[in-house]
């Protein structure tokens, strides 16, 4: 770990005004930012600690959850409202981690997770263009069975690794930052970025920007929706893909769709196509798989992912399936 | 090598020859274990007992200070740096930015590093154990991609990571082999297992398997696996003038000091090592480079060091298992009679080492079968020291052979347990020799009752939602093994009325609970209640060397320990002279019972120690003895076995496997203490559930270098994956072994992989032979 100064601020106005100086960086739950310190990936000169600022749920006017960024994440898995309204969400981010981590882990951090790809890490020994712009990528030929199949570059193969992220794509949420050019919002699909051939930038976030809160427009009464989540293991291992979907019915046919796919590319995947493939059509299991095959037209396996289309789609199929038959909230 | 040294390895080999020989032609009696040790008959007492581990409360409060919590005034902190080419030498080091760091004491490379040998290589005599035949930090050369190359001490941890992060290293890389393809176009040789050619012919394997009307021939494969022991390897070193003081982790304590005395150039008694607590180390807890860098670092500082590894650090410093290519053959009649068995493969090791992975060993004593061939082939690749690990050998090559035999039931429609009884051999089909204790068909009978096998349904047609489920079986085993050059040092002291007994044996405590069993059956073995014996272990300055390793320590420190009471007994006897009820009796018919010693034939003529030592005037007696030569191995042949059962839920949608059932039907003689027995039986089925389904070392054959160093990314089971797994034994006593025990550190490993593999087949009807079984092979 390299030496750091460490703020905590007394409010959101004075984090803004450290956290505008190059060379910092917000501090949540640490969960992430602190494991990349150790291993020297992440080297800010500043730690500006927001995990103290307020951490409210808030009901808004319109129905929907204002969440501010300072929140854990087991809070909000826990949430009354969470659970009864927005079952999806609670689900991805118990899906998630251990219990310990996301006692710690903040709505704020969650949203900045770096990727788990093992050159990204391997500070020493391996390429990196997301670490060191222009250096390479060693995964494209290496091992990159966790990486992405979907909207990848020559730059970098590298998915983002969060649940939570992937529900609040599906639930066409809304991200507040504050920054030195003053308080914004920006869509979620527009948050996360994909490589191209700046890999080493996650988000549209510029510097200094601060993510104060995440807002969840309401879900329309009688949307089902759930998350699924496929591993290695039983639990504590990132997504090999994962599914966060909505659906809204009309007899047997489908009013509204909302998919977001998780481990297929470097953000949360929201799979466009496939919605609108299902739209106004009978909700089958074929039709499912159609929609599935259409977002994944275009999917570039590498040597060790190329089980990953199938297995999503496949799982997309199981998850709306399971939604249709009313078999979930 | 000395012409005298020769002619000494010479002569050795012409005692060892004519040994092999004349051992298992000789009178059992002649042979220890040939007459039953009397604690086998003994039915009372604490042995068998769930006993918790003496130490565990210590543990649980952290009052246990295992080897990165000793602490030395003027202590420093040690981080390294590790090489990121496979071959090659280093061209540069540039160390200015890290001298100059806060806290830095001292950088150290091969240019400033104390000049040292090379640590003899494991092996290369009964003391050494040195991971290669490397030498450390003494020059430039690279020889595997992750080798430790400079060492950074500092006044605090966090200084010397920092510090050891500013090097600059720059390199001139040498052609290199860190691929399979490339490993075995370079040359294929024989492999040699401590001495021992991998190598077992009985009569024409190849022809009787050609001949035979139903057979199987696969290939299976298993990759390379990480340690990952609770607690990452680290040693506190403190040098007084040229005496060395080590608080290490380590199963082979005594042989650690050694070698660290070798390599040092020091006399065996400057150099003591302790080792009381070990959180874990399943074949990994032994020398690696760190011990030898931190004593030259402590050395060249003048200072004491803690070298505590990262976990990253014990990827790169810490060999694993290496990767198997195993071919299992079997060609049997109609009846599923073998005609013929072969097991052959290659392993891969380091052009610096001798560790092929010994994959047929777990066979040689497995089936009858007129023609066998088994045979372990190696091929050389640049890559960090591969090693022991749990069951090396057995482990992975159980996944190959009890899969291979699966395949075989499915296309002989014999039922898999029967297939495997159909096959029990009568003697040891490789050796001839007769098996000491094997219960293995009882183990498998017990085990489908407890499991329910026979009233199984049929293949591939249980389904739950959108989970298929299936139950599969499998053979482990394990040898029984005891080295020699174990000692026991037994010492009575007079304590208020009565004694304690202090057992003092040179052996490893890793937490599997050694430390409570031998004071089980010491207390046992002298007649005392379990709070008058006290164990010492763990420390190099104990007689004797016992190594935690083969599952032999429980053997090893059993064998020493009733030599050492009988020495005891025969001084206890010439201490209670003539006025004692004792008087005239031989050590042969005293026995030690109840606090003292009581004539065998006439129980009313006893005397407690306390009067033994009262009346001689003595506040104690101590005796010290080593173990028998274990010749018992070369005249029964002996082994431990298991019969494993297993039910999977694998789902039809993602192909993800989840084990929902697990038994283990033990056969491994009698057991010592209930408690720590399951508890490693259960934790060796874990580690087979992790090799089975997830484990595997990501080893980038482009240069060699591992990429998964960390427990987020190389998977092990965690709770959600470890099902209630239900464990039963026979506990019949091998006659032939030291309480009639086996040790059982390994066994539990063995045989599990292919028990799920052979559940996934069954519930699926995918045969997946390439470990680990994830879920896009199976979907």
């Amino acid at each position: 770990m390299t030496p750091f100064d460490y703020a905590r601020p007394i409010d959101a106005a004075d984090a803004l005004r450290r956290g505008a100086i190059a060379g910092t960086a917000y501090l949540g739950g640490g969960t992430n930012l602190v494991d990349l310190m150790r291993e020297t990936v992440a080297r800010p000169e500043r730690l500006v600690d927001v995990s103290g600022l307020p951490a409210a749920i808030e009901e808004t006017e319109d129905g929907g959850l204002l969440i501010a960024a300072a929140v854990r994440n087991t809070a909000l898995a826990e949430h009354r409202i969470v659970r009864a309204r927005y079952p999806l969400l609670s689900r991805a981010i118990l899906a998630g981690a251990s219990a310990q981590i996301r006692n710690m882990a903040t709505v704020g951090g969650n949203l900045l997770q770096r990727t788990r790809c093992t050159y990204f890490y391997d500070t020493e020994g391996s390429r990196c263009n997301k670490r060191q712009p222009g250096s390479g990528c060693d995964a494209r030929e290496g091992f990159n069975r966790i990486h992405a199949v979907l909207g990848g570059s020559d730059a970098c193969v590298a998915t983002h690794p969060s649940d939570m992220c992937v529900a609040l794509a599906a639930l066409d949420a809304t991200v507040h930052v504050d920054g030195p050019a003053g308080p914004r919002t920006i869509p979620f699909a527009d948050f996360h970025r994909l490589p191209g051939d700046r890999p080493d930038r996650d988000t549209n976030l510029e510097l200094g920007d601060l993510v104060t809160a995440v807002a969840l427009p309401p879900l329309p009464a009688g949307t089902r929706s759930t998350y699924r989540k496929v591993r290695d293991r039983a639990s504590y291992a990132f997504a090999l893909v994962s599914v966060a979907t909505t659906l809204e019915l009309e007899g047997d046919r489908i009013k509204q769709v909302r998919i977001a796919f998780g481990g297929v590319a470097h953000k949360p995947w929201r799979a466009m196509r496939a919605e609108a493939a299902l739209l106004d059509r009978p909700a089958t299991h074929q039709a499912f798989l159609d929609a599935a095959a259409a977002e994944f037209v275009d999917a570039r396996p590498l040597r060790d992912n190329a089980f990953k289309p199938a297995l999503a789609s496949r799982t997309l199929a199981a998850v709306l399936e399971e939604l249709a038959m009313g078999d979930a909230a | 090598m000395s012409i005298i040294d020769s002619a000494k390895q010479a002569a050795q080999g012409l005692v060892q020859g004519a040994m092999t020989k004349l051992v298992p032609l000789a009178p059992d009696s002649w042979i220890p274990g040939g007459v039953p040790d009397p604690l086998i008959a003994r039915k009372h007492g604490l042995i068998g007992k769930p006993v918790s581990r003496l130490d565990g409360a210590l543990k649980v409060r952290g009052d246990a200070a295992f080897a990165a919590e000793h602490r030395f005034a003027d202590m420093t902190y040690a981080a390294l740096a590790y090489a990121t080419i496979a071959r090659g030498r280093i061209a540069a080091i540039d160390t200015a930015a890290a001298e100059a760091a806060p806290g830095v004491v001292l950088v150290m490379t091969h240019l400033n590093a104390p000049r040292m040998a090379t640590p003899p290589v494991f092996g290369s005599s009964p003391s050494a154990v040195g991971p290669a035949d490397l030498s450390i930090l003494q020059d430039d050369r690279i020889h595997w991609n992750g080798q430790p190359i400079a060492c950074v001490l500092a006044e605090t941890q966090e200084q010397a990571d920092h510090a050891a992060s500013l090097l600059r290293i720059t390199y001139g890389a040498e052609p290199s082999t860190t691929t399979l393809a490339g490993a075995k176009a370079n040359g294929i040789e024989p492999g040699l297992f401590m001495g021992q050619p991998l190598l077992n012919e009985i009569g024409d394997a190849e022809a009787a398997f050609a001949a035979a009307p139903h057979k199987v021939d696969r290939t299976y494969r298993t990759p390379r696996h990480n340690h990952n022991p609770i607690e990452p390897h680290a040693a506190t070193l403190a040098w007084v003038g040229d005496e060395l003081t080590i608080h290490d982790a380590s199963q082979m304590v005594t042989q650690q000091a050694q070698t660290m005395a070798d390599t040092f150039g020091l006399a065996t008694d400057k150099v003591r090592l302790t080792s009381p607590y070990v959180g874990g180390g399943f074949g990994s807890k032994g020398l690696w480079d760190h011990q030898v860098i931190g004593a030259a670092a402590a050395k060249l500082a003048r200072r004491p060091v803690r070298i505590a590894l990262s976990r990253e650090g014990v990827y790169r410093v810490v060999g694993g298992r290496t990767l198997t290519e195993q071919r299992v053959a079997i060609g049997a009649d109609a009846d599923g009679r073998f005609q013929a068995l072969i097991h052959t493969g290659l392993s891969v090791m380091t052009p610096q080492n001798s560790m092929p992975e010994p994959f047929i060993l777990g066979t040689q004593a497995a089936y009858a079968a007129p023609n066998i061939l088994l045979k372990v082939e190696v091929a050389r690749m640049n890559m960090l020291a591969n090693t022991f690990m749990r069951a090396p050998g057995e482990a992975v090559g159980t996944f190959a052979l009890e899969s291979a035999i699966d395949e075989l039931a499915v296309e002989l429609g014999i039922d898999p347990v029967e297939l495997r009884l159909r096959n029990e051999p009568d003697k040891d089909p490789t050796n001839g020799l007769p098996f000491s204790s094997r219960h293995i068909a009882q183990a498998w009978r017990d085990g489908a009752e407890r499991f329910g096998w026979h009233a199984r349904p049929p293949r591939s047609t249980r389904r739950e939602g959108e989970w298929l489920v299936g139950v599969g079986c499998a053979t482990g085993t394990y040898p029984y093994y005891r080295m020699p050059g174990a000692e026991a040092r037994i010492t009575l002291t007079r304590d208020g009325d009565g004694v304690k007994a202090l057992v003092e044996v040179a052996a490893a405590e890793m937490g599997m609970g050694t430390s409570t069993t031998t004071a089980i059956v010491a207390a046992e073995r002298l007649g005392l209640p379990l709070d008058r014996v006290e164990v010492g272990y763990g420390d190099s300055a104990i007689p004797g060397a016992i190594m935690a390793g083969g599952s032999q320590q429980t053997a090893a420190i059993g064998a020493a320990v009733i030599a050492a009471q009988t020495a005891l007994v025969g001084d206890l006897i010439k201490l209670a002279g003539n006025d004692s009820p004792l008087a005239g009796l031989s050590p042969d018919e005293v026995g030690c019972d109840d606090g003292g010693l009581g004539s065998l034939a006439d129980p009313t003529r006893r005397e407690s120690y306390a009067s033994i030592l009262g009346r001689s005037q003595r506040d104690s007696v101590s005796a010290t003895k080593a173990g028998s030569l274990p010749l018992e191995t070369m005249h029964w042949s002996m082994h431990s076995h298991s019969a494993l059962f297993c039910e999977v839920r694998v789902n039809t949608v993602t192909g993800e496997t989840r084990v929902s059932r697990f038994l283990g039907s033990f056969d491994c003689g009698r057991i010592l203490n209930l408690k720590t027995a399951r508890s490693q039986f259960r934790g060796g089925i874990i580690m087979g559930l992790g090799m089975a389904l997830m484990e595997e070392t990501q080893f980038d054959e482009r240069n060699g270098r591992i990429m998964n160093p960390s427990l987020a990314e190389y998977h092990i089971p965690v709770h959600l994956d470890v099902p209630e797994i239900d464990v039963i034994w026979t506990d019949i006593p091998d006659p032939h072994a030291p309480m009639g025990a086996h040790g059982i550190g390994e066994i539990g490993i063995t045989g599990v992989a292919a028990a799920v593999a052979n559940a996934i087949y069954d519930a699926t009807g995918t045969r997946v032979r390439d470990l680990p079984i994830t879920l896009d092979k199976v979907i």
